[in-house]
């Protein structure tokens, strides 16, 4: 039986996507022209780059984090929305639908908070032909301090009014964009869904001040000696992301179609976004790293995968994750793995041994080449008898011996010991190993059912009010 | 001391050496260091640490230069290795940090340990800062070290951290040794030697140049110094003990190296030939190379895989342009007044062992240049003589013997390291045992000041 032809086109609250992925509404999709080659790159939409009334940027206006040698991990940005007129966003709108009627184009918007205004925004956006649009309720800078954009999203009561006046209006689906400076996002995305709201988008950038300048003492990005905060993206704020479209898609009275955003650069990101209950993904800050063309391997990516693991579409696979993430108290246990270093991979780097002796349970050891099991050296006791080694410098007639040494295989004592009756299988050592599947946690068969908090408290097992204190040492 | 000319003001190096000199490793710039050092794992008891004579903690230092503080990072090269900037560009990397780069069994590149080392070097010199130690409180104790070389400034620096007064005595003019005159030029200039010897005089160190030290100047210093420290080196090259040794044109690595290094010789003739294949050979076969010598051979009495020379130093040689004769050993240097050849005999092995010569396997090469490097012998003959308690230092075959942990020889009073002792290894072990033997000589001196 052949598998089918995985495919990538998708829907939308009801609209058509060559594929899930599309540009999000910032400086990528500022206007037609850029929006246009995106879509001969490959992108199958774009969120314009928000549309209101104008305003004044300032310069600088980005600032990231570099994390040692690769740039931007993190990326910052105080720029506004759109510093171009409606109408020639709109003119521009209408043009990129006319020659790209298959693609995606979404108008964000951004107006202030009166019901007529957005009446009248909603209006033009359709009539210059958007798909879809979506309420900036999340900009968290300058817009923010004007009573829009964040200022909106983290107040419920304004962001379900203001859904509801662009409800009132809109004839396409609306989407609410959510901003994560607040604390239970699943809060403003009710108001939203109480709003009428078609769909989600999330989520918008973090509060973030990038970093300051360690001569002059002023903060990126600089404004002329000053700096105000900005909102953070990038690769940095992926896990953030995905934990918030977990809490959005696993929250019946928040649950809509969702647009997953934060940190997406690669296929992968993408996968895990779908794999967390996405229809879509939006992606910016990739993009701004490496231009337009990385939606190929986003393509190609994704359609490898889906065929390896059978998947035709994209709905096949789509929410396939949310069943796996459970609140604590549902956890198992009874589950026990342990660490397990496997020698013929180790390098002999000792990394596992000293973040499990500072950073863990002090249960890795190097005493392999030890007539006994050696567990209550130290690290210091171990570079105390290291830096009394005499050593010198090998010359190959003079020093017989070392014609036979190698570095291509670690010497045993290198080789750091789990002692695996004190294993808590907290996966630290795994972690920091740079071998990949060198240090495996394998499950250790201890014979005993599932059992949760949850269940154990209902059991009686635990004293009310009591913390129970999980055994390190069994 | 105030008045005194930096030491690496003190020469003019030959422009066409510099040119014919560059770097063999160049140096790094912040952009190449900073992802450099990013890539080291930062291993815990790291095996590069481990592998260095001197101990240098090489993932700290690497991992301040990620930090971007270099002047902690050069503090940490310094506090374990005074000559930290010549090791650098001296040390034979292959087979010590860089050898045991745990990198090999992972991603097979090893971190280039010795260009991020220079390059906070570099930084430290580019600085303009100061020495970051400053001499410990004066104890009163007075040391003497015979000979100014890598072993006698390493125990120095460390006496000074320590208050003790360090005097240091040497037969040439500047300080050094085989550090300044005797490391090929594209992997360690002299003027970097000079440089980073004149900063570790801020310590306090003094010096006694164009003073050799004999049996009686050795009992006279015995008598004003509380501890002698011998960091003597090595003698002259060996003689190989064959006809028309003494003709004009017949020379030895150490000194072809030393003359060029010191701007005395700037040419060598087309035809060169080095006789013994150890690391100095390779440095001399090169040299001859750079010099403007058009046909260099290296010949040796044995085959390649007995050589002393690092195989790296023998690919670099290769790749030079040098050639290599196996299994042959010379018999007659022929010449009138100056050389004009060198005769050989092919050598074959025999069913137990040793090496003979090959009836009718004679040949001739024609030369302009014959250097020996068929190593070094001692000098320690002097420490016998009368007159000399020094004398009571035990010697096998021509080297001091020490214990290895604290540089002592078999007279308490009289501490040792470097060549002298290892028979001659790099600069790295050199300071090593001079760092060893100033730490071994002030924990000795307070140990006698409590006893008294």
């Amino acid at each position: 039986m052949s598998k089918p032809k995985p495919t990538l086109e998708t829907t939308f609250c009801g609209i058509p996507c060559l594929n899930p992925f599309w540009l999000a509404s910032a400086p990528p999709t500022n206007c037609g022209e850029q929006i246009m080659r995106a879509f001969d790159a490959g992108w199958g939409g774009a969120v314009w780059k928000t549309i209101g009334a104008p305003i004044t940027n300032v310069s600088s206006r980005y600032s990231s984090i570099d994390w040692e040698g690769r740039r931007m991990m993190g990326f910052n940005n105080i720029e506004l929305i759109s510093d171009r007129p409606t109408e020639v966003n709109l003119q521009e709108i209408a043009e990129v639908k006319r020659r790209y009627p298959k693609h995606v184009v979404i108008a964000s918007l951004m107006v202030e908070s009166k019901r007529e205004t957005w009446h009248e925004i909603v209006q033009r956006a359709e009539d210059a032909g958007a798909d879809g649009l979506e309420l900036n309720f999340g900009c968290p800078h300058g817009m923010s301090e004007r009573g829009m954009g964040s200022a909106v999203g983290q107040v419920p009561e304004y962001c379900e009014q203001i859904t509801g006046w662009a409800k009132e209006k809109a004839q396409t689906p609306v989407i609410v964009k959510l901003t994560p400076n607040i604390s239970d996002i699943r809060i403003p995305a009710r108001a939203a869904k109480r709003g009428g709201a078609d769909a989600l988008s999330a989520i918008n950038t973090i509060n973030s001040i990038t970093g300051i300048d360690l001569d002059t003492l002023q903060p990126s990005p600089n404004v002329d000696g000053k700096s105000s905060h900005g909102g953070y993206c990038g690769p940095a704020v992926k896990p953030i992301a995905l934990n918030m479209v977990q809490q959005l898609q696993s929250d019946a009275a928040s649950a809509l179609p969702l647009s997953g955003i934060g940190g997406i650069g690669s296929w992968r990101d993408a996968a895990e976004f779908l794999l967390l209950g996405c229809s879509t993904v939006q992606v910016c800050t990739a993009a701004m790293h490496y231009g337009f063309r990385i939606v190929e391997d986003m393509q190609d990516g994704l359609l490898g995968w889906m065929a390896e693991k059978g998947y035709a579409s994209i709905d096949d696979f789509r929410g396939l994750s949310l069943p796996n993430v459970r609140e604590w108290k549902q956890l198992n246990l009874n589950y026990q793995i342990i660490a397990r270093i496997h020698e013929d991979l180790c390098i002999g780097c000792q990394l596992c041994y000293t973040a499990c002796w500072d950073g863990a349970h002090q249960c890795i050891h190097l005493d392999r080449t030890a007539a006994a099991p050696d567990t209550s050296r130290t690290p210091a006791m171990v570079e105390a008898e290291s830096a009394k080694v005499i050593s010198t410098t090998p010359i190959p007639k003079l020093d017989a011996n070392s014609l036979g040494r190698t570095n291509a295989v670690t010497p045993l004592e290198r080789i750091p010991r789990v002692d695996e009756h004190h294993c808590v299988g907290c996966n630290l050592c795994s972690l920091v190993c740079p071998v990949e599947n060198c240090i495996t946690m394998e499950r250790v068969d201890n014979g005993l059912p599932f059992e949760s908090w949850e269940e154990r408290s209902a059991k009686g097992l635990v004293p009310p009010g009591a913390h129970e204190v999980m055994s390190t040492n069994t | 001391m105030s008045e005194r000319i930096p030491f690496h003001q003190q020469v003019a190096i030959q422009p066409e050496v510099v040119e014919r000199f560059g770097d063999l490793h160049p140096p790094f710039d912040r952009q190449a260091a900073v992802p450099e050092a990013n890539r080291c794992l930062y291993c815990f008891d790291a095996p590069c640490t481990g592998a260095c004579p001197t101990h240098i903690d090489v993932p700290r230092f690497i991992k301040k230069i990620a930090s971007g503080n270099l002047a902690g990072s050069a503090r940490t090269i310094l506090d374990a290795n005074i000559l930290g900037a010549s090791c650098a560009r001296a040390c034979p990397v292959e087979v010590l940090c860089e050898g045991a780069c745990v990198m090999h069994r992972f991603n097979k590149q090893p971190i280039q340990i010795a260009r991020l080392q220079r390059f906070a070097m570099d930084s430290l010199h580019e600085s303009g800062s100061p020495l970051p130690f400053e001499p410990g409180a004066e104890t009163g104790f007075s040391v003497a070290l015979i000979g100014a070389g890598p072993a006698s400034l390493a125990c120095a620096a460390e006496l000074r951290r320590r208050g003790v007064r360090a005097d240091l005595y040497d037969a040439r003019p500047l300080p050094g040794g085989l550090n300044t005159y005797g490391v090929a030029e594209y992997k360690l200039p002299l003027v970097e030697s000079l440089r980073e010897i004149e900063m570790l005089s801020q310590l306090g160190v003094s010096f006694h140049f164009n003073t050799m030290i004999d049996a009686s100047k050795l009992a006279e210093l015995e008598r004003k110094y509380d501890v002698v420290f011998l960091g003597i080196g090595l003698g002259t090259i060996h003689r190989l003990g064959i006809a028309g040794e003494r003709l004009a044109g017949v020379t030895d690595a150490l000194d072809l190296i030393a003359g060029y290094k010191s701007g005395e010789r700037t040419t060598v003739p087309p035809r060169v030939i080095v006789i013994g294949a150890g690391n100095t050979a390779i440095d001399a076969a090169i040299a001859a190379v750079r010099l403007g010598a058009t046909d260099v051979h290296i010949v040796y009495r044995r085959g390649p895989e007995q050589m002393s020379a690092f195989t790296f130093e023998y690919e670099h040689a290769r790749n030079e342009g040098v050639k290599f004769l196996w299994h042959v050993q010379p018999t007659r240097i022929r010449g009138g007044k100056e050389v004009e050849g060198l005769e050989l005999i092919k050598l074959v092995s025999t069913v137990d062992g040793p090496l003979v010569p090959q009836a009718g396997s004679e040949f001739s090469l024609e030369t302009d240049l014959v250097v020996l490097s068929i190593g070094q012998g001692t000098h320690t003959g002097f420490l016998s003589e009368a007159g000399s308690e020094g004398g009571k230092v035990q010697l096998e075959r021509g080297r001091i013997l020490i214990d290895r942990a604290t540089g002592q020889t078999s007279y308490p009073k009289c501490f040792a390291g470097g060549d002298c002792t290892n028979g001659g290894r790099e600069v790295v072990d050199a300071v090593a045992d001079g760092r060893r033997a100033g730490i071994g000589i002030a924990a000795w001196l307070e140990g006698q000041h409590v006893q008294a």
